[in-house]
C-alpha cells in the first residue's frame, strides 16, 4: 500500500511553526531560578510535538534535533536539573534554527545542519551526552550520492547464439547515467581464424549512476553463463546503497528518511531522465513552491453541489409561495397557509444547513491513512509484530475537526503500540496470537463522531498507574479509587508508567495533551481496559465545530447558551440539601454528590437576577468529568445555534466560548464550561471538597 | 516493422501479449502451442519469439531447442514465459538455447521493458 504522506505536511508545517512560536513566546517570559512550571511544560510540549510529528513524516533531521531539546527539558521539567541562562539561550537560538530547518523542508529542500549540529553539542555536553548515540550515528546528512562502477563485461564467444546482442545492454546501461566505454579489440584472431558468428569483443564500462548495483546486474542477468562480469564499485559514497535498495529496507531509523525522501525525488528524476538521457541526475528536488490550495480550499463531490442546488430551488418555491399569501388579505385560511408555508421554510432550511455542513465533511480516512506507515515504522521499531485494522474509514467529519484530530490520534496509536500491545513472545506466552491487532474505527452515533483505538495487548496495569501516581503525589496512598478511576489517572498531566524513556511515547507528556486537545473540539476522551484482554480508547466529537446544540438559558434580562452536550440535568433546587462552604460557595447535595452552585449573575456581573436559591433552576453541567451547578433564572429554547466567534469579532473572553445571534437578533453568548469552571476559582470542582482559590492555582499546579 | 510470434496456450495471456505488443507497434503472430509455433516459425521469419513453457502437444522447452537449430532462428532472441521464479526452469530453457526470460505475473510494462533487452 503505498500513501502519499506528502499531503499532510503542509499541516505539519503549519503546527510546528506555531509550536516554536508558543515556545518562544514562553521562553522569554522564563526566569531562570524562579521559573513557573508551566511555563516549562508549555515549551516542553512544544518540543514534543514537534518532534513526534516530524519523526512520522519522515524529516528525521528535526526529530533528531528536537530530541536533545527534549531530553533537557524534561530533566528541567522533572527537578532534576535547574534551569540556567545559558538554557534558555540555548533553546532560543534552537527555536530559530528549528525554523530555518522547517522552512527549508517546506520549500523541499534539504535544511542545512551545520548550525543544528553545533546546538545539539552544545546541549550534549550539558547534558553528559550518555544518551544520544543513536542520534549522532544518524546525523549525517544522507546525500542521494551517485557512485561510479567499473564494469568488465566479456562474453563468451557463443553470446550471439542465445540471442543476446551486447550493444542492446550498453545501451541499457547509458539509461542508468553517466557511461564511459572501452572496448578491448585484441582478441580478435586473424582473418583466417575469425569466426563471423562469434564473438571476440570484450568491454570495461565505467558507470556513474544513482542506481543500485542490482539495476546493473539486472541488465547482464541473462547472460550470466555466458560471459564473464565483474562489477566493482569505485568512488562516492556507500550510503548510496542503502538509501536506494529499498528491499534490504535497515532496520534503523534513517530507513524512513530514505524511503519518503525516494517517493518524492522519483518522478523528478524521471522526468531529466528522459531529457537528457546520458546527463548525471541531480538529485535536489526543485524548490517547489508549497501548494497553499490545500490549507485554503476542499474538494466536493459534485452530487453535494447537485442537491444544494436542488435545495436552493425549493428555497425559491417556499419563498414565492409565502409572498404570495403576503399580498392576500388575512383571512382563516391565509394564516392557516402561512404557517404551513413556514414550516415547509423551516424544514428546507434545515435540509440546507445540513447539506451546506456535509460540504466541509471529508471521509475520516484522511486521517487514517496515515497509520499504516506509522504503525509499521513504529512497531519495527519495537520489535513488535502488529496488524492494524481500519474500519468505517468512510465515515465523515468535519474538516476543522479532522485536522485537529489527527495528532491526538496519533498518540494514542503510539501508545497502544509501546504500551499496550505485548513483546510476540509474551504473547505466546500469554496464549496469544504473536501478531498484535489495533483497530480503528470511527462511526456516527446521535449527533457525534465517535472513535475507536482498540488494542488486544495486556489492557492497563492499574497497580502500576496506582503506585505512579502515589509516586508522583497525583493521589495519597490511602485513596480508595475503582479501577476505572485509577484508569482515567493517565489523563492526568505529568503521568508516565513506562519504565524507561522511549522516543515514541512515555514521557508522560501526551494523554494530558490529547485530552485537553479533545476537548478544545468539545469532545470527550475516556479509555476501558481489562487486563490480558486489551484496552479501548474511545474519542467522541461533535461533528462539526460550526453548530452546535444549545440549551438557551436567562440571567437577569440576557440570554445564555450552554452547549446540551455539556449539560447533565436541570432541577429546582431542594434548599434544604444546600449548605455552605468556606466563605460564599454553596454545594448541593444531589444524590451521593456535593454539586458546588455557580451564581452566573455573579460571575457576569448582572444585576437583577432571581438571588433566592429556591426560586431559581440549576442546570448541572459536566466538564471533566466535573459537575458544577449553573445557578439561571429560566430555561428558555433548545435549538441548534451558528457559533461566531468572539476572537474575530471583539477579543477573547474568559468563560464564554463565542456568541451567536438569536432569532430576535440579539447576540447571546455561549458559555464555555471549564473555561467557566476555572475563572469561578474552583479547581477540581466535584465530590472531593478540594477547591483552591483561583490565586493559588499556579503554585499549586 | 519487427515481428514477433506469440505462443501460449491461454488464449487469455496470448491475447494480452498480443494486444500489448501491436499496441508497441510491433506484428504480431499468435500460436496457441509449441507444435503449430514451430510450423509457422518454419514458413515466415520473425524477430523474436515469446513462448510459454507448458503447453500441450510440444512445451515451449522443446520448441526453443528445435528453433534454435534452425539456421534462421541461431540468433534470434526467444524468450520464455514462466510461472516458475526458479532456477530449474530457467537452466533448462538456457539450455535449450533460450535468450532470456520473463516471470509471470508481468504487466504490460515490464513486457516492453524486458523486450527491450533484445529487440529495438
Amino acid at each position: 500500500m503505498s500513501i502519499d504522506l506528502s499531503q499532510f505536511f503542509e499541516v505539519f508545517f503549519e503546527e510546528s511553526l506555531e509550536g516554536l512560536d508558543a515556545m518562544e513566546a514562553e521562553l522569554l517570559n522564563l526566569e531562570p531560578g524562579n521559573e513557573d512550571m508551566e511555563t516549562i511544560n508549555t515549551i516542553f510540549r512544544a518540543a514534543h510535538s514537534i518532534k513526534g510529528g516530524s519523526g512520522t513524516f519522515g524529516f528525521t533531521s528535526v526529530s533528531d534535533f528536537t530530541h536533545v531539546l527534549e531530553t533537557l527539558l524534561d530533566q528541567i521539567r522533572d527537578g532534576q536539573r535547574a534551569l540556567t541562562a545559558e538554557h534558555v539561550n540555548l533553546l532560543l537560538k534552537s527555536v530559530d534554527c528549528l525554523r530555518g530547518m522547517l522552512a527549508a523542508l517546506q520549500a523541499e529542500q534539504e535544511p542545512d545542519l551545520t548550525e543544528a549540529d553545533e546546538i545539539r553539542k552544545r546541549f550534549e555536553v550539558i547534558l553528559g551526552l550518555s544518551e544520544d548515540i543513536d542520534s549522532t550515528n544518524s546525523d549525517t546528512p544522507e546525500t542521494q550520492s551517485e557512485n561510479t562502477y567499473q564494469i568488465d563485461f566479456k562474453p563468451h564467444p557463443h553470446l550471439f547464439k542465445t540471442g543476446n546482442e551486447p550493444l542492446y545492454m550498453i545501451s541499457e546501461l547509458a539509461e542508468l547515467g553517466e557511461l564511459e566505454t572501452q572496448a578491448f579489440y585484441d582478441a580478435i584472431p586473424d582473418i583466417d581464424s575469425l569466426h563471423a558468428e562469434e564473438c571476440f569483443l570484450a568491454w570495461r564500462f565505467f558507470l556513474t549512476t544513482s542506481k543500485p548495483e542490482s539495476a546493473i546486474s539486472e541488465i547482464f542477468e541473462w547472460v550470466e553463463d555466458d560471459a564473464d562480469i565483474d562489477i566493482v564499485l569505485c568512488g562516492g559514497l556507500f550510503e548510496s546503497d542503502l538509501s536506494n535498495d529499498e528491499d534490504s529496507t535497515p532496520s534503523v531509523p534513517v530507513s524512513t528518511e530514505s524511503e519518503s525522501r525516494l517517493e518524492t525525488s522519483e518522478p523528478e528524476s524521471k522526468a531529466v531522465t528522459s531529457n537528457v538521457t546520458n546527463a548525471p541526475v541531480v538529485k535536489k528536488a526543485e524548490a517547489k513552491k508549497p501548494s497553499d490550495s490545500s490549507a485554503t480550499s476542499i474538494r466536493v463531490g459534485i452530487d453535494k453541489v447537485d442537491s444544494l442546488i436542488n435545495m436552493v430551488g425549493e428555497l425559491v418555491i417556499t419563498q414565492a409561495m409565502l409572498s404570495q399569501i403576503g399580498e392576500q388579505e388575512i383571512t382563516e385560511s391565509t394564516i392557516t397557509a402561512l404557517q404551513e408555508g413556514l414550516a415547509q421554510l423551516a424544514h428546507n432550511t434545515r435540509d440546507l444547513q445540513e447539506n451546506v455542513m456535509r460540504i466541509r465533511m471529508l471521509p475520516i480516512s484522511f486521517v487514517f491513512s496515515r497509520f499504516p506507515r506509522l504503525v509499521r515504522d513504529t512497531s519495527q521499531k519495537l520489535g513488535k509484530q502488529v496488524e492494524l485494522k481500519l474500519l468505517g474509514e468512510q465515515t465523515e467529519l468535519d474538516k476543522t475537526v479532522m485536522e485537529k484530530i489527527s495528532d491526538p490520534m496519533v498518540h494514542l496509536v503510539r501508545n497502544s503500540l509501546d504500551h499496550g500491545l505485548e513483546t510476540p513472545e509474551q504473547r505466546i506466552a500469554a496464549g496469544k496470537d504473536p501478531v498484535g491487532t489495533v483497530t480503528l474505527n470511527a462511526f456516527h452515533q446521535g449527533g457525534n463522531i465517535v472513535i475507536e483505538i482498540m488494542d488486544d495487548g495486556q489492557g492497563l496495569n492499574t497497580e502500576k498507574i496506582r503506585s505512579k501516581a502515589i509516586a508522583n503525589g497525583l493521589i495519597q496512598e490511602t485513596d480508595e479509587l475503582s479501577p476505572d478511576e485509577i484508569n482515567e489517572l493517565i489523563f492526568m498531566p505529568g503521568f508516565s508508567t513506562a519504565d524507561e524513556v522511549s522516543d515514541i511515547s512515555g514521557r508522560g507528556v501526551g494523554m494530558d495533551v490529547v485530552r485537553r486537545n479533545i476537548q478544545a473540539l468539545n469532545g470527550s476522551v475516556e479509555v476501558a481496559s481489562a487486563p490480558g484482554v486489551g484496552s479501548t480508547f474511545t474519542i467522541r466529537l461533535p461533528l462539526t465545530l460550526a453548530i452546535l446544540d444549545g440549551q438557551l438559558v436567562k440571567v437577569a434580562q440576557h440570554t445564555y447558551i450552554i452547549p446540551l452536550i455539556s449539560i447533565v440535568e436541570s432541577l429546582q433546587i431542594d434548599i434544604s440539601k444546600v449548605s455552605r462552604v468556606g466563605k460564599d460557595l454553596d454545594v448541593l447535595r444531589l444524590r451521593d454528590e456535593y454539586i458546588p452552585i455557580l451564581r452566573l449573575y455573579d460571575i457576569f456581573n448582572h444585576d437583577g437576577a432571581i438571588e433566592e436559591l429556591d426560586k431559581t433552576l440549576l442546570v448541572v453541567v459536566e466538564s471533566d468529568n466535573h459537575k458544577v451547578g449553573l445557578l439561571v433564572d429560566d430555561l428558555l429554547a433548545q435549538q441548534q445555534v451558528v457559533i461566531k466567534s468572539l476572537e474575530a469579532n471583539y477579543q477573547k473572553v474568559d468563560g464564554i466560548s463565542g456568541a451567536t445571534i438569536l432569532g430576535d437578533g440579539r447576540v447571546s453568548l455561549i458559555i464555555d464550561i471549564s473555561g467557566l469552571i476555572k475563572l469561578s476559582g474552583l479547581k477540581r470542582p466535584g465530590s472531593q471538597d478540594l477547591i483552591v482559590e483561583q490565586n493559588a492555582v499556579g503554585g499549586a499546579a | 516493422m519487427k515481428k514477433i510470434l506469440a505462443v501460449d496456450d491461454s488464449a487469455s495471456m496470448r491475447q494480452m501479449v498480443g494486444f500489448t505488443l501491436k499496441k508497441a507497434g510491433f506484428e504480431v503472430v499468435e500460436a496457441k502451442d509449441g507444435s503449430e509455433a514451430l510450423g509457422i516459425a518454419k514458413q515466415q521469419s520473425f524477430d523474436a519469439v515469446i513462448s510459454d513453457v507448458n503447453m500441450p502437444v510440444m512445451d515451449g522447452i522443446t520448441l526453443i531447442k528445435e528453433l534454435r537449430t534452425l539456421p534462421s532462428y541461431k540468433f534470434t532472441p526467444l524468450l520464455m514465459l514462466t510461472t516458475e521464479s526458479g532456477l530449474d526452469k530457467k537452466t533448462e530453457g538456457k539450455a535449450a538455447g533460450a535468450t532470456g526470460w520473463i516471470v509471470k505475473p508481468f504487466n504490460p510494462d515490464q513486457l516492453l521493458a524486458v523486450l527491450k533487452k533484445v529487440i529495438r
